[in-house]
């Protein structure tokens, strides 16, 4: 899961690594409010836009400005649009939210980062003296610049790992001293909360040498958040596609892709492999959607609706592998959750495993106008053939 | 022969007494497996279908039945608990079925496992299976035929619809196992190769990956250097988009690390046999051992 800047701050401002004064707003009159406060000892804010996409600030969802005037402004153009950055996509992502911060006088820029290596099963920390481009960049430009150690999670990080990280940076005695401190901080939030990205760039030195988060990402391991309760309520619906929303509350394992065949198959691989064979055939698959292995009449029934709200589909392609549920079952199943709904496009099903004849029968003999298909390849035929006969191309 | 599992294997039940672990309690007995014990603290005394004996413990179960193997079902926040206390009992086999384990959970139990006899498989998988003789997992039974081929696989459903095609053309299994689709899993395609590469039985091996982490490209390194065996290989995941989840929690193409095609490319130049689309995996077989 991810969640926002402002609440990413929040967290290691908790663990104790030094942010910007800085309040979140979601209207105006709150911006002009914090604005006042903390612009009041003549320093210019900065307006950031809270997105979860990076890139923000190529995008325009940054600025600096000098009194609550220029803040209300430069607020009310980014709150309340969407904000169109090089990682959202061309529609951009509505921004409901903006952070106020005190602008930072910048002496260096640094970065530091945490995420699980899973080869070795040990916590990589990795810092380097080039912050404020993507990591990504500074590892194929530069990668002598990157600097790791590795952290065995269980007995967690030791002073000594997070001093060989800030000698690294060429710090001053007293800076090397904090980064340490903010090192060991980051460890502890990043550890303790479960999460599986913690990103700070750029980590600043300012002019009077203190050391401060200016950006923060923080991804989360879903599978803990059972157990994190303060993590999964920083959850933004607005941020996810409302299709995949709706999947994720009937329990469906859903994300929208942008091509025009729908497929509905049981299994994560399956889906995988069945999205693939639908490029082979020479068509754009609509989504990944997992219905479980079990494939049972109410997650059929609700994985097809959720497939035929997306418009592009223009048809369906229905690939269940029978396994411990029969194929027999799973096409009475089909046609059961199928029967209730107005269909309006074609449907291609293959059944494959134990009792796939018998499933076919099924099939063939519904007045619901299924084509069945016998192989995999020839499913993932019939169903871009389909598609593209009625003219609904992926857009 | 067959690897990790046989029709000697004695196997106990974790969360016997749950909705999955009885119906699948029961599949297995019926593919002919011998449970020999079901582990559900507070249900010890009890007698599952009349039958199998329940304990509190695993290590009752074990002193009480001789059971050398564990299969595991119980909720997600238990289930790092479960391997370890079935460690902790010098088992050879644990096979983790239950899915969503916090990462960091799973980190602890490898690191656990590390100074123990103990073999683990999963966790978030459908199990192991040496057809004809022994069923420790989810995987309907009856898709299988025994044989020559190894299977390993990430995978749950793509591993059936691989088996299937395998079956349908006569060509039989010597042992099928899905390591499970999480970032962190005990035994992984490296240690599945090793082992097949032992057994005698096994004549060719089908390993079938998907996007998300390394795991694929080391295993295929093993195949250049010390693999004796041909090796056919299915990445799931071409049209997968980076950065997103796809089902599985290892699923995740990050930083250009991971990708279905950089896959691909490491394994053909380690000499795998990479079948292109998910419906040739068994051509892809039948072409390396016929």
């Amino acid at each position: 899961m991810k969640i926002h800047e402002y609440q990413a701050k929040k967290i290691l401002s908790d663990f104790g690594v030094p942010v910007p004064e800085g309040m979140v707003c979601s209207t105006v009159e709150e911006v002009v409010e914090a604005a006042s406060k903390l612009t009041s000892g003549g320093t210019p804010v900065v307006v950031k836009a809270q997105i979860q996409a990076g890139g923000r600030g190529k995008g325009g969802g940054i600025k600096l400005v000098k009194s609550p005037e220029e803040a209300a402004e430069a607020a009310s153009r980014i709150l309340g649009s969407p904000l169109v950055t090089p990682q959202t996509g061309p529609a951009g992502q509505m921004v409901s939210k903006v952070l106020v911060e005190q602008a930072a006088d910048i002496a260096r820029e640094l970065y530091a980062g945490l995420l699980l290596d899973r080869a070795s099963t040990m916590d990589v920390f990795m810092v380097s003296t080039e912050g404020g481009m993507e990591i990504e960049q500074v590892a194929a430009e530069f990668p002598e610049k990157i600097h790791k150690v590795y952290i065995d999670p269980i007995s967690g990080i030791k002073p000594f790992q997070a001093r060989q990280l800030a000698y690294k940076l060429n710090l001053g005695p007293e800076t090397t001293k904090e980064a340490t401190r903010v090192f060991l901080s980051l460890y502890q939030a990043y550890h303790r909360r479960d999460a599986s990205l913690a990103e700070i760039n750029p980590l600043i030195v300012t002019g009077d040498n203190r050391v401060i988060a200016l950006d923060a990402k923080m991804n989360f391991d879903d599978n803990a958040l059972f157990r994190q309760k303060e993590i999964a309520a920083m959850r933004d619906p607005s941020e996810e596609d409302p299709l995949e929303r709706e999947a994720n509350e009937f329990g469906l394992n859903y994300i929208k892709l942008d091509g025009n065949v729908g497929c509905m198959v049981n299994g994560a691989g399956l889906a995988m492999a069945t999205m693939d064979i639908i490029k082979q055939a020479g068509g754009e698959p609509a989504n990944f959607l997992d219905v479980g292995g079990g494939a049972n009449v109410e997650s059929i029934g609700n994985g097809f609706r959720i497939i035929c709200k997306d418009s592009n589909v223009g048809a369906v392609l229905i690939n269940i592998f029978g396994g411990i549920v029969r194929c027999d079952r799973v096409a009475q199943g089909v046609v059961e959750a199928l029967e209730s709904l107005e269909i309006e496009i074609p449907v291609v099903v293959r059944l494959q495993g134990t009792n796939a004849e018998e499933g076919k029968k099924i099939i063939e003999q519904t007045e619901l106008g299924f084509e069945w298909a016998d192989t995999f390849k020839e499913a993932a035929e019939k169903a871009v053939a389909a598609a593209a006969s009625r003219g609904r191309g992926g857009r | 022969m067959s690897i990790l599992v046989s029709s000697e294997t004695k196997v106990i039940v974790q969360g016997i007494t749950g909705g999955e672990g009885s119906f699948h309690t029961r599949q297995m007995l019926e593919y002919g497996t011998r449970v020999v014990a079901g582990v559900t603290p507070g249900k010890g005394g009890e007698s599952f279908d009349g039958k199998i004996p329940v304990f509190n413990t695993v290590a009752e179960a074990v002193e009480e039945t001789g059971g050398d193997s564990s299969v595991i079902f119980v909720p997600a926040a238990f289930a790092a608990d479960a391997i370890m206390e079935a460690a902790d009992s010098d088992l050879d086999l644990v096979v983790c079925i239950t899915e969503g384990i916090p990462t960091i959970d799973m980190v602890r139990v490898v690191r656990d496992l590390e100074a123990r006899k103990t073999t683990l498989v999963g966790p978030n998988c459908p199990g192991v299976i040496t057809p004809g003789a022994c069923k420790i997992g989810i995987m309907p039974g009856f898709i299988h035929t025994p044989g020559c081929v190894g299977v390993v696989s990430r995978s749950g459903t793509l591993t059936y619809e691989a088996v299937w095609q395998l079956t349908e053309r006569g060509i039989g299994q010597s042992t099928c196992l899905g390591i499970g689709g999480d970032p962190v899993v005990g035994t992984t395609h490296l240690d599945a190769l090793r082992l097949f590469n032992q057994d005698p039985e096994t004549e060719a091996v089908l390993m079938i990956g998907e996007i998300g982490g390394t795991a694929e490209e080391t295993a295929a390194e093993f195949v250049k250097e010390q693999m004796d065996k041909p090796v056919v290989a299915f990445i799931a995941g071409r049209t997968a988009p980076p950065g997103r989840r796809m089902g599985h929690a290892g699923a995740i193409i990050s930083g250009g690390v991971g990708t279905a095609q950089s896959k691909i490319e490491v394994l053909r130049d380690c000499g795998v046999t990479v079948a292109e689309s998910p419906a040739e995996i068994g051509q892809a077989v039948a072409s390396v051992i016929l």
